[in-house]
């Protein structure tokens, strides 16, 4: 079958509820942390570096060992096989060994009968740490040069004659705070010895197939030595890939070493403070731009905090880079892309995985430019479009085929009612004496694919059984965004059965290998293809064997309803069942594992040149904010979201994704900020002191999925993934409380500026600021 | 000699036995009957993952069905009490059913990991009012995170859910139920002092105050503890709990509640849920801040002797007592004394308390014509949020002109205090924003604040002075909308 040949009753493109949904309200859906220890089960705690940085010159166990109910303390000298965790380069370790890089580093890990004597004698372990001095900001690094890796650079055109012969010209500075990922359950493993020594564990993980790999370099095995293993994950959003790895890590070591099943579950603290977040950045920015406000050319650098060690970094900064255009043709460009080392945590992925702190940037450059022209950002922004002859292609010569930025932004518009508003607005500012309302647009394109190239393929095993029912594996892991339901509904309508008739299966890597990471939206794509090819290899054989029942040709046959049969008028069908026991019978192979690679990728990441992403999704959002002048407190308080899905494979799905994905941006945007004391230990170190988002603080939000706009290029039933490109959306935020500041100022010549996250003390700051220190009465 | 910790689990009566009595709920309910619905996402009181319902027989014969974070409960808080969880709700015909099911197929699940915490929110929410507004819901949730769904889904799930029960319910009425029955004679079961003991710890709960008393010299270096949502803590998220405990919620004399023409009496061991209505009564224009206090949960468990004796900086209840000219009401084996709540907060997490003495109540004196109140609180978030900085102010107006008047912040200094140079400038004037600049200035002369995780000094400075602008425009301007929920 093709991917565009619908039966009516296909599972695709519904409103389908989650799978796991009845579960998740009785509490009867296992976690890693519930399932049933085995017998003789120990617990792991972490004895982490309280310096940022230092020479570490012994650690002494001593008294921790002689303590009740320990079995060993583990360092790096125990690790059997290399003490190497890095996901993508090597040299991370899992234990420091003689230098200590952020505060909370793991440095040895206590092992005993129930979780308190574990974590009751990891108190006990001291460290011997001769401090150094630690480098705790971006603009350290920057003036120490103190990168983990060499600066990227996308460049186009000339930029220096651009620059000298533009007729105006501006530079600014400005700066995006990190991120924690809180997902409500906590990092978490559990390790157990299999037959013949082999290592199996469940894993929270978004990627079972890099805790496999790095579980067997850490014991010094072979990868077909270890088996992962992960149902569900409560939450992930980037936070459990590299990090998963080497929490698992921990328990596989520890119960290679002590021949018992070892648990490892970080305490939300620990979690907080030794997994990596999102990259903080910090911008230099200077743009050329005509009476128009039409750009021609932007000079920028982009240093992120990358923390202690590269983790993925480099594709952070290279999504951030490559999203530094957003929706707009830059005729000249250089951007150049700074991977700080700090003695922090080292960052990781997280939604967007750069994506959000690229597009900042032309946010940021847009609102000046409307500043210096006197005109509105949206109008700026219309000049700044793709589109039109010669203004197609991206700075990384990425020709841009889709583009609906001009559409998605007209709905965005219509849906908010944005003149009418306006004009409310307006009215309301007039009027009020402390309180400043503010309304902004952002409009979104987004790259989809993995930046590395390898990563963009995807493995699934499907097998039905001989009474018809089916069974299905893949790659992909659940981590509540609904993946294992869209899936399921790619093999539900090849077969043309209920979703009922699919058992999904634990993902595991004795399954399905080589997976990629769960992540930069492409899971429903890479796996749905996946397994869409190896459910039509088996329909196929299928419909060779009820062709030859009905004497018709394959062609000629439907597969509906839970029935095979030829095409109405003829009315003789089998069911689903029945045709899989005569297949059985007749010694038809009924499994199968398909594969996928995404077609057309290719990149040369030292030029930065190429053709990265397979397509890119659009959306836009109007904002609404109010703003106390007085506190400097900001409320969002309503949201129009139009998001570009293709032919979403699940509607309902979809509108959560977006909504989720919106409030975790508001986030970031308005009130989680990480704070680090002067001595680099993190201060925001759990739920009391670092706050995300509760229910008050979500807007009223209007969601649209954009119609009509089946994916150009052939993804799973010509949909787009949906897992990040909406997070951006609440970059309407930032441009909202902008606009509602503007004309504060005792005079119009100030810019608003204004870092994210957007905390009460800093809007506060900018308010004093624009006012020059005038009193706020 | 040790009792044996009783109590009700969903529906069947447990007994405890051998097992350390500052073991949390949570840990208990995970690791002994293995119930695994209940989830562990903070272990301090923060989240809601961990929601479960306290049960209790009241006094009148209904049932006391509260919301309360089993991460930071304590096993020997719950002795002769039912305890519900996930697994002992959604019975057909009950909220949690039609919650569960609004939840499943109306997108209020996605991990599902805060999901159970959420459902049990929602079932006591539905079991003490059956036609939630949107207002109620968020209040109900407000102690309840959720990373992926943006709520939107779940509050209207919840009130989608409320929509079918209530109909249900109207038809069909109430499911004959005997847990009133069961509560009783649990409560019979465990009536009298108790005591429960196991190796290195000791938790004991009083139910009188001479009782208390007597425990407290044979204790000397017990930790009294009420509601717990602070100390807590200490036995879930540092699992480190004190030796010797002495629980005082079940202490008669310490759960006084009342109102005469004397003012209000609020027993040490009284609850926020409980003391609020009684508050409100009088006070009104507390409402919206006593809501913001804590959550559900927290003020299900939390009590105001057990916040005013931690002595934070930053609790929200000493300024509104402070302005409302509260004393404090000690009592010890040798009788009892009274003190202004400003003398009995001393320092950072000090108090004036003797050895050997308890607060046994505070008492607000009444309220006055002409009296006006306004109580302001700043945090990084709305909800379930401890302050950066808070204010209250009460004051005495006659022909538009301020007179007697009280005046005190928190998080302004390494302790709540009174702002006597603030309240010298603000008497006399028509609270209008242009005659604050003195009482600005005097506010700047009286506190030095510190920079910390919350805030840095110099906002604290500058958001203080503005909310004397912002408390003086809500006494002078109500036409004027200044709360940002509102708009």
């Amino acid at each position: 079958m093709t991917t565009q040949a619908l039966a009516p009753d296909a599972k695709v493109h519904r409103s389908l509820f989650h799978d796991s949904a009845r579960e998740h309200v009785t509490g009867r859906a296992v976690y890693v942390d519930d399932i049933p220890e085995p017998r003789g089960l120990l617990y792991a705690a972490l004895v982490t570096s309280p310096v940022a940085h230092g020479q570490l010159r012994g650690v002494d166990a001593s008294l921790a060992r002689a303590m009740p109910g320990v079995h060993a303390v583990i360092t790096s000298a125990d690790i059997p096989g290399r003490n190497d965790i890095a996901p993508i380069g090597q040299g991370e370790v899992l234990f420091a060994e003689d230098v200590v890089e952020f505060c909370g580093q793991p440095v040895a890990a206590v092992i005993a009968d129930t979780l308190d004597q574990a974590r009751k004698a990891a108190a006990a372990v001291r460290l011997d740490i001769a401090p150094l001095p630690p480098v705790l900001t971006i603009s350290e690094a920057i003036a120490q040069q103190s990168y983990v890796r060499a600066p990227m650079r996308l460049e186009r055109g000339d930029v220096d004659a651009a620059m000298a012969g533009a007729s105006h010209r501006l530079s600014g500075r400005f700066a995006v705070g990190g991120q924690e990922h809180f997902y409500l359950e906590g990092q978490v493993a559990f390790a157990w010895i299999d037959e013949g020594g082999a290592i199996s564990l469940h894993s929270s993980t978004q990627h079972p197939s890099e805790v496999q790999h790095i579980c067997a370099r850490l014991l010094g095995v072979s990868q077909a030595e270890v088996t992962v293993l992960v149902r569900r994950m409560g939450g992930g959003f980037g936070g459990k890939e590299s990090n998963a790895s080497w929490v698992a890590g921990v328990a596989a070591v520890a119960c290679r070493l002590t021949n018992r099943p070892v648990k490892l579950r970080l305490p939300r603290m620990t979690d907080m403070v030794v997994t990596g977040k999102r990259h903080g950045f910090l911008y230099d920015y200077t743009a050329g731009f005509d009476d128009e406000g039409r750009i021609l050319v932007l000079d920028a650098t982009l240093a992120a905090d990358a923390g202690y060690s590269l983790d993925m970094t480099a594709g952070v900064v290279s999504r951030a880079l490559t999203h530094i255009d957003n929706c707009y043709y830059l005729p000249a460009v250089r951007a150049v892309g700074l991977a700080c080392k700090t003695n922090t945590v080292s960052n990781t992925a997280f939604r967007g995985f750069g994506g959000p702190q690229g597009v900042v940037v032309m946010e940021e450059v847009i609102e000046r430019i409307a500043h210096v022209l006197g005109r509105t950002p949206e109008q700026v922004r219309a000049v700044n479009f793709y589109g039109g002859a010669g203004r197609e292609e991206t700075p990384y010569e990425q020709p841009i085929r889709d583009n609906v930025i001009a559409r998605v932004v007209d709905e965005a518009m219509r849906l908010s009612d944005w003149d009418t508003r306006r004009a409310e607005i307006a009215a309301f500012n007039a009027a009020h004496p402390m309180i400043r309302r503010g309304l902004g647009l952002f409009p979104l394109k987004f790259g989809v694919s993995f930046g590395a190239l390898h990563l963009n393929q995807a493995g699934a095993l499907v097998q039905v059984y001989a009474d018809g029912s089916v069974r299905l594996s893949h790659g992909g892991t659940e981590m509540g965004q609904g993946l294992f339901t869209k899936v399921a509904q790619v093999v539900a309508t090849v077969f043309g059965v209920d979703l009922d008739a699919i058992r999904l299966s634990t993902t595991s890597t004795a399954e399905v290998p080589n997976t990629s990471a769960t992540a930069a939206s492409t899971g429903s794509d890479l796996n749905g293809w996946a397994a869409f090819n190896a459910a039509s290899a088996i329909r196929a054989r299928m419909a060779a064997v009820a062709a030859a029942h009905f004497d018709v040709t394959p062609e000629d046959l439907r597969f509906a309803n839970g029935c095979v049969g030829p095409a109405a008028p003829d009315n003789r069908s089998l069911r689903f069942g029945e045709l899989a026991k005569m297949a059985y019978m007749q010694r038809v192979q009924l499994s199968e594992s398909g594969f996928y690679k995404v077609p057309d990728l290719h990149w040369d990441g030292e030029r930065m040149k190429g053709h990265p992403y397979y397509y890119f999704s659009y959306g836009a959002a109007v904002s609404e904010v109010a703003v106390d002048t007085l506190t400097g407190e900001i409320r969002v308080l309503r949201a129009d979201l139009v998001q570009d899905c293709g032919n979403s494979l699940n509607p309902a799905i979809d509108v959560g994704q977006i909504e989720g994905a919106y409030v975790q941006g508001l986030g970031w945007f308005v009130c989680e900020n990480l704070h680090w004391d002067g001595r680099g230990r993190l201060r925001s170190e759990g739920p009391s002191t670092y706050k995300i988002p509760g229910s008050r603080d979500v807007p009223q939000m209007t969601t649209r999925l954009l119609e009509g706009n089946p994916a150009s290029v052939a993804t799973i039933f010509r949909s787009k993934g949906i897992g990040e490109p909406p997070l951006l959306l609440a970059t309407s935020i930032w441009t909202a409380v902008k606009d509602a500041l503007k004309g504060l100022g005792i005079s119009t010549t100030l810019p608003v500026r204004l870092d994210a996250p957007m905390v009460a003390h800093r809007v506060l700051e900018e308010i004093e600021r624009l006012r020059g220190g005038a009193s706020l009465t | 000699m040790s009792d044996c910790i009783t109590f009700l689990l969903n529906d069947k009566a447990i007994t405890a036995d051998g097992v350390d009595p500052a073991t949390t709920l949570l840990d208990w309910l995970r690791s002994n009957p293995q119930l695994r619905g209940t989830k562990e996402g903070c272990a301090e009181g923060d989240c809601g993952a961990c929601t479960v319902i306290l049960e209790r027989l009241t006094a009148a014969g209904s049932i006391d069905r509260r919301a309360v974070t089993s991460c930071i409960l304590m096993l020997g808080q719950v002795d002769g009490l039912g305890v519900r969880t996930i697994e002992g709700i959604g019975a057909p015909g009950t909220p949690g059913h039609f919650l569960q099911k609004a939840m499943a197929e109306g997108g209020g699940t996605q991990c599902g990991f805060c999901t159970p915490g959420f459902i049990m929110a929602g079932e006591a929410l539905l079991r003490a009012n059956r036609a939630p507004t949107p207002h109620e819901i968020h209040d109900a949730i407000a102690g309840n995170l959720c990373r992926c769904t943006g709520y939107r889904p779940i509050v209207a799930a919840f009130q989608s859910g409320a929509t079918q029960y209530r109909r249900h319910a109207d038809e069909a009425g109430a499911a004959p139920d005997d847990l009133g029955q069961r509560l009783g004679a649990i409560a019979a079961t465990t009536a009298g002092e108790r005591s429960f003991v196991a190796p290195g710890r000791g938790f004991h709960a009083p139910k009188s105050l001479s009782q208390l008393f007597a425990l407290r010299v044979r204790h000397p270096e017990a930790i009294l503890v009420a509601g717990a949502t602070d100390l807590g803590l200490l036995a879930g998220r540092d699992r480190n709990p004190p030796a010797e405990l002495i629980a005082v919620s079940g202490v008669a004399e310490l759960n006084e509640l009342g109102s005469t023409s004397k003012g209000l009496t609020i027993g040490a061991a009284t609850t926020y849920l409980d003391a609020l209505p009684v508050l409100i009564a009088v006070w009104p224009e507390l409402s919206e801040y006593l809501a913001r206090f804590g959550s559900a949960q927290i003020r299900g468990s939390g009590t105001i002797g057990g916040n005013l004796a931690t002595a934070s900086p930053i609790g929200d209840m000493a300024p509104v007592l402070m302005a409302l000219r509260a004393q404090v009401r000690l009592a010890s084996a040798g009788g009892e004394r009274t003190l202004p709540v400003e003398d009995f907060v001393v320092g950072y997490r000090r108090t004036a308390l003797a050895s050997g003495e308890v607060i046994r109540a505070i008492t607000i004196p009444p309220r006055r014509p002409g009296e006006l109140f306004v109580a302001e609180k700043l945090s990084r978030r709305r909800d379930q949020d401890i302050s950066t900085l808070t204010a209250a102010l009460r004051v005495m107006m006659v022909e538009g002109v301020a007179q007697d008047c009280s005046i005190a912040f928190g998080g302004m200094a390494d302790r709540v205090m009174r702002a006597p140079a603030v309240e010298a400038a603000l008497r006399g004037t028509r609270l209008l924003p242009e005659t604050l600049v003195p009482a600005r200035a005097a506010l700047a002369a009286s506190f030095a604040p510190i920079d910390d995780v919350r805030a840095p000094a110099a906002y604290r400075r500058s958001a203080a002075a503005n909310l004397l602008t912002r408390m003086a425009l809500k006494l002078t301007r109500p036409d004027l909308e200044l709360e940002l929920d509102r708009l």
